[in-house]
């Protein structure tokens, strides 16, 4: 298709350079070996480069735009009509007192509560799973594997819908809290705020009469009450189905990680006395590190991007306690064919993401300077 | 296949086993964790797939059974009513042959595009290359979601939206494809292409029937992550096309339940379209599991 040169002269050594290219070549006169290659190279990546450019960077660079103009969605945003704005877009998410300002700090907030919770938790969970899994002990490792990590694989919008059912006002979790004579809440109508209602179960704050200390004021527009409210009722049901999606991928690293360690290390450890616990806590887990490290940023890199479940289960709603920074600027772009705004909080997101991949890279640099013979030799270094 | 896919592939494969110390307490405490390692996991193993028994149970119940016996396994009376009305009431099908439509073309377009980028990136000396890959590496790292409207408005502005080209175009080459046949490609011996290349084949030509036939293990992990993330794909398609003639099964999956399309609860409806969203990918994982782990750890090791 694209470089299809096959004369039996043709070839030559490909490693010798454009000097190769002698002068009793009988065809092909014009290009050297080298030359060729580079032309075939090119030719190659091509198809790549090209999509990847207009439809990854070209986007990009057309969005920076937009998120400088009011632009309606009405034609082009780049013919002279259009108001410029600057950077008002940016400013009103952060410094005007105005319904958009609260929106995005009220998604903020919500999405501060979702990472904060999902990503200690599956790690915790997939980290767990795989100490188990990968006990020399127990039989049927492979079913138990491809058990966890199989919610991992399907799709977000099916598995989102399985999960409405679940918790449905009728459904599956209020059945079974019924079994054990506790009335459940009404899942995806609950826009109580976790940390209000722990907050008033400890009996520190009547959730009905916080102290005014605590609603008359507090940063960008929200009340220090509103910052404090921790998850909603509906967003738990969100955290609870990505917790139960993710961990089974997070597991497998894991689990790749620990087949890693040499089993006479582990079992060093326990002749010389240590308990379970400190083999766990002293040899297994320092070895872990590297990848504890990987899925916790992966993690944090993941639950900044939630949008599926939201999209399917809440739109954002109960009372905006499930309205997250990539819903909201879908929302605002694509409902309220505000794209000057829906794009700045768009890239609001994409620099909280970029600096947690920065931070990431820049943590993981020593793994990915040496030279692996081996995945992960870097692990068994220790 | 050396380096890179081996260790995951191993993943669960037994280490040897030593005997640990015999003798009275020691080895009632090891029957003790073993029973609670099963536990634990047997627990587990029940929140993690029960989700899936209660939607395929609950898609065949009538709607006042499913409602009132949610839990339940088992359907009161079995009826396929909800697939009858899933069938001939919905949309549904055109949306399903979408799907497999847009999966099957991605998938293709996917791995061929993948390979010659990864293979030029390995092998092929060419200016630029390095700098290249840098930056396919730093695209990677650029999170989907804020592209959504990016997406929309360079689609809008080449007139593609709302089309099938606007479904497949815009995601049938992506970056962590060539990654991991670049990856790949590198563990495969020069020795081999270098016989190929002295016999006069041409670029291409090695390229094609030397080297990627012996690339068939990173072959078919990519085919398998392509097909899979194609046919889950979601917000893609919220930005791509609006028609409902245009929509792939998640999509309208995801309308249906939003309300745009359904009334009332409708469950078992609801849950019908959801059993045949997970049943392909489903069928892969049982058939190719070992592929499907080692996808997720050449994910990990991108990093």
């Amino acid at each position: 298709m694209t470089d299809t040169t096959t004369g039996p002269a043709a070839g030559g050594p490909p490693a010798e350079g454009p000097g190769a290219d002698g002068a009793d070549r009988p065809r092909r006169p014009r290009l050297s070996a080298a030359a060729r290659e580079s032309l075939a190279g090119w030719l190659f990546v091509a198809p790549v480069v090209v999509i990847l450019g207009l439809f990854l960077l070209l986007p990009i660079l057309m969005a920076l735009w937009v998120s400088l103009t009011d632009w309606n969605g009405q034609g082009s945003p780049f013919k002279p009509g259009v108001p410029f704005v600057g950077l008002d877009n940016y400013a009103r998410l952060f410094t005007e007192d105005d319904l958009a300002r609260q929106d995005f700090m009220t998604s903020m907030r919500n999405n501060i509560y979702y990472v904060l919770i999902v990503v200690p938790a599956q790690t915790v969970l997939a980290l767990g799973l795989a100490v188990i899994v990968n006990s020399r002990l127990l039989k049927g490792r492979t079913f138990f594997r491809a058990a966890f990590f199989f919610p991992s694989v399907t799709s977000s919008v099916a598995i989102s819908v399985v999960f409405l059912f679940i918790f449905a006002n009728s459904g599956a979790v209020t059945g079974l809290l019924a079994l054990f004579g506790i009335r459940g809440p009404q899942w995806f109508a609950d826009s109580r705020g976790t940390l209000h209602l722990l907050l008033g179960a400890l009996g520190l704050v009547d959730p009905n009469a916080p102290p005014a200390a605590l609603t008359d004021g507090g940063p960008f527009g929200l009340s220090w009450w509103e910052w404090l409210s921790g998850p909603s009722v509906a967003m738990t049901t969100i955290i609870m189905l990505v917790v139960w999606t993710t961990s089974g991928t997070f597991m497998l690293m894991f689990l790749a990680a620990l087949q890693d360690i040499p089993v006479t290390l582990e079992e060093a450890s326990r002749l010389d006395g240590a308990g379970r616990w400190q083999t766990f806590r002293h040899v297994t887990l320092p070895m872990l590190k590297p990848t504890l490290f990987l899925v916790l940023t992966l993690g944090m890199i993941a639950t900044w991007q939630v949008f599926d479940q939201v999209y399917v289960m809440s739109q954002g709603d109960p009372a905006k306690t499930t309205l997250t920074p990539a819903y909201l600027s879908y929302k605002t772009a694509f409902r309220n064919f505000e794209y000057g705004p829906g794009t700045a909080i768009s890239f609001v997101l994409f620099v909280i993401i970029v600096v947690l991949a920065l931070v990431q890279r820049w943590v993981l640099r020593d793994r990915d300077a040496a030279p692996r013979p081996r995945r992960r030799a870097g692990k068994v270094r220790a | 296949m050396t380096a890179s896919p081996g260790a995951a592939g191993r993943a669960a494969e037994e280490r040897p086993r030593r005997k640990h110390k015999t003798g009275g307490t020691a080895g009632a405490r090891t029957l003790a964790s073993t029973f609670a390692g099963y536990f634990v996991l047997v627990f587990f193993a029940l929140v993690f797939l029960y989700p899936f028994v209660i939607q395929i149970a609950n898609s065949l119940k009538t709607e006042p059974d499913a409602a009132a016996h949610p839990l339940s396994p088992v359907p009161g009376p079995l009826t396929f009513a909800a697939y009858e009305r899933v069938f001939l009431g919905t949309d549904l099908p055109l949306w399903l042959g979408n799907s497999v439509l847009v999966t099957i073309v991605l998938t293709v377009g996917r791995i061929f595009l993948d390979s010659l980028a990864g293979y030029a990136l390995a092998r092929l000396r060419f200016r630029g290359r390095a700098a290249l890959f840098s930056a396919i590496v730093a695209v990677m790292a650029v999170p989907g979601v804020v592209l959504f409207i990016p997406k929309f408005l360079v689609l809008n502005q080449l007139g593609l939206y709302d089309s099938y080209t606007a479904l497949i175009l815009p995601v049938i080459a992506d970056a962590a494809g060539v990654f991991i046949m670049k990856q790949f490609f590198e563990s495969i011996p020069v020795s081999v292409e270098e016989a190929a290349r002295i016999d006069g084949a041409g670029v291409f030509r090695t390229f094609w029937s030397v080297v990627l036939p012996m690339a068939r293990p990173a072959l078919i992990t990519l085919t398998i992550i392509s097909f899979q993330s194609a046919w889950n794909e979601f917000p893609h398609t919220l930005v791509a096309v609006q028609s409902p003639e245009l929509f792939t099964l998640p999509r309208g999956l995801a309308d249906l339940v939003s309300g745009s399309l359904g009334k009332g609860t409708q469950y078992p409806l609801k849950l019908g379209g959801a059993v045949l969203a997970t049943i392909p990918v489903a069928v892969l994982f049982v058939i190719f599991q070992r592929y499907f782990v080692r996808g997720a750890n050449e994910g990990a090791e991108k990093g």
